[in-house]
């Protein structure tokens, strides 16, 4: 599995109130919520997003409320991986479980850029800034979490268990 | 090999002798929580997947907390959508208004967890438990529907940071100011994925409302859990509410912990956190001139009976300074009543203040007090991110209820000693 596309890059401790405010939590429905992905932090945010662009940011990432909203929104914008210095753990768990996938990496997250060209793979955990060429490395994801990711969620996962 | 409290409970809720930091584990639940924001997408996941029964109905909780009495039209919808799911499996602990309280304060005082206890729910507060010895963590609502099927999730074991108090807490110092205190020391994420764990001769000066608004926030530090030990304050106040044999689970004297911090309970002063982290604080006595426009008084870390009592305590025989809107919101149906039998919502409403029914409502810019740009609150809440109580240009200052009453008189951030 990989992703490939644009970085938009965030500071420390990115809370789940700018990710999806709670004004936005009276739907579940995530084109609604992507409506008004990072709407507090980056008000264009939702309207410059392109298809498998990158979330980059720095520690503590989706610190916070445990509001699912608030992954949905980022994956339902397009966006196709976060990567972060940190997440909260809540978001971690939550990113995951609907099959949105983010790695830690602090090197990545200090060196990125905003607009930088990124690309992903997830099998190797590998990060490549092919702005500058430069490469991370990350954890890759063991095979049950890429199977979430490939389902599209925890649920779907083990749907066929149940 | 030695384990802490945590370890210890996730053991033994996942039928092993020996856990160890990082292991993966499976625990057996004994509640598992959802609220009007959460379980609508909890519920959507549940029946995504076929979900014909739940697991157990009545180790599951539904409490319709955040965003109720409903606020419009898909409020009510969410809440429609529990009602009818808690109706169709027949859950015992579905609570709506009129028996509704906020989550974190009702739980405990319905005797619905006791200490061993392993709790999650799809709200990052369930924390607050930790005050009663027992294991409790804040998930998603993906996490909830798995549970709500199964009786089961996984976890990571937690490595623990020891937080030891000793002395004990002065006039007009709460257990907010202890966390918030300690969130100031260690920072957002000085507990990322760990548990806090409390000990010391200190918890003696701490009542139950101190550990609960304590446990409360130890999310704010990015930790797992927050864990208190089972004393004599614990068992008593348990033992009034459930009928369940409590189990006590006591951390090894040679537990390994990654950081241990002593806090002096004597040297603490009326704390707050300004603007827009709960990290960033300061003394109360040092932010002084900050001119508000709002208090609110409430939420599941400070809106108990003990909170109401602080409020009042300051607040009577007194006007709120003109241009302050004071908003005093129980926690709960039980707090609420008893802030009738003493007198205190005549204080707060001959005050110049409103008295609401229990609700999350203001304290995540739900409904029932949003602020407009430009505008300033000191809450007795948790978070003071941006745009947490309403608009984004809109600031948070976070206080105990002492400090939240004595700056409505004010009209600007007061440390009660002013007064």
């Amino acid at each position: 599995m990989k992703a490939q596309g644009f970085a938009h890059k965030y500071e420390d401790n990115v809370d789940t109130d700018v990710i999806i405010p709670a004004r936005h939590l009276i739907t579940a429905d995530p084109k609604e919520l992507a409506a008004h992905c990072m709407e507090d932090i980056d008000k264009d945010f939702a309207g410059k997003v392109l298809k498998d662009d990158i979330i980059v940011a720095g520690k503590n990432f989706g610190c916070g409320s445990s509001r699912e909203h608030a992954p949905i929104s980022i994956k339902a914008c397009g966006v196709s991986c976060v990567i972060a210095g940190s997440f909260a753990r809540i978001f971690y768990r939550n990113s995951l479980n609907i099959g949105l996938p983010i790695l830690e990496c602090d090197e990545a997250s200090r060196d990125i850029k905003d607009g930088d060209q990124i690309s992903v793979d997830f099998d190797s955990g590998l990060i490549c800034n092919r702005t500058t060429g430069k490469t991370y490395a990350s954890q890759p994801f063991p095979e049950f979490i890429q199977n979430i990711i490939k389902k599209g969620g925890l649920l779907q996962s083990i749907a066929g268990d149940i | 090999m030695a384990m802490t409290t945590t370890q210890k409970i996730l053991a033994f809720h996942s039928g092993l002798l020996h856990v160890v930091p990082g292991q993966l584990i499976e625990a057996n639940l004994d509640m598992v929580l959802g609220n009007d924001v959460t379980a609508p997408v909890a519920i959507n996941e549940f029946e995504k997947v076929g979900g014909s029964t739940v697991f157990d109905k009545a180790k599951i909780s539904l409490v319709m907390d955040h965003f109720t009495p409903n606020k419009d039209i898909k409020s009510a919808q969410n809440c429609k959508q529990v009602r009818d799911f808690a109706s169709k499996h027949g859950i015992e602990n579905f609570f709506d208004v009129g028996d509704m309280g906020i989550e974190h304060a009702l739980l405990p005082e319905k005797g619905l967890v006791v200490p061993g206890d392993a709790v999650i729910g799809a709200d990052s507060h369930t924390c607050t438990y930790g005050a009663l010895g027992a294991f409790s963590t804040g998930v998603g609502s993906t996490d909830m529907a798995a549970a709500m099927l199964c009786g089961k999730t996984w976890f990571k074991v937690p490595g623990a940071v020891k937080v030891v108090l000793s002395g004990a807490l002065k006039k007009y110092v709460t257990g907010k100011d202890v966390i918030l205190h300690l969130i100031g020391k260690i920072g957002v994420d000085g507990a990322l994925y760990k548990s806090l764990e409390f000990f010391g001769d200190g918890l003696k000066s701490l009542s139950m409302d101190d550990r609960f608004c304590i446990a409360n926030m130890s999310i704010e530090c990015g930790a797992k859990n927050g864990i208190f030990p089972v004393d004599g304050k614990v068992l008593d106040y348990v033992g009034q509410r459930s009928s369940r044999n409590p189990m006590i689970f006591e951390a090894d004297s040679d537990a390994v912990y990654d950081e241990v911090i002593e806090i002096d309970l004597n040297s603490l002063e009326p704390t707050v956190a300004l603007p827009h982290l709960p990290s960033n604080t300061r003394l109360a006595k040092d932010a002084e001139d900050l001119k508000i426009d709002q208090v609110v008084i409430g939420s599941c870390t400070n809106g108990r009976l003990s909170d109401m009592r602080q409020a009042a305590e300051i607040l009577a025989g007194k006007k709120v300074a003109k241009g302050v809107r004071l908003i005093v919101i129980p926690a709960s149906q039980e707090v609420y009543l008893e802030c009738l039998k003493l007198g205190f919502a005549e204080i707060f409403v001959r005050a110049g203040g409103v008295f609401s029914t229990p609700t999350c409502g203001p304290c995540l810019g739900g409904h029932m007090g949003i602020l407009a740009s430009g505008e300033r609150a000191v809450a007795t809440t948790n978070r003071n991110f941006v745009g947490r109580m309403g608009h984004p240009k809109s600031e948070v200052v976070l206080s105990s209820p002492y400090v939240a009453a004595a700056s409505a008189l004010r009209g600007y951030l007061t440390c009660p000693y002013k007064l």
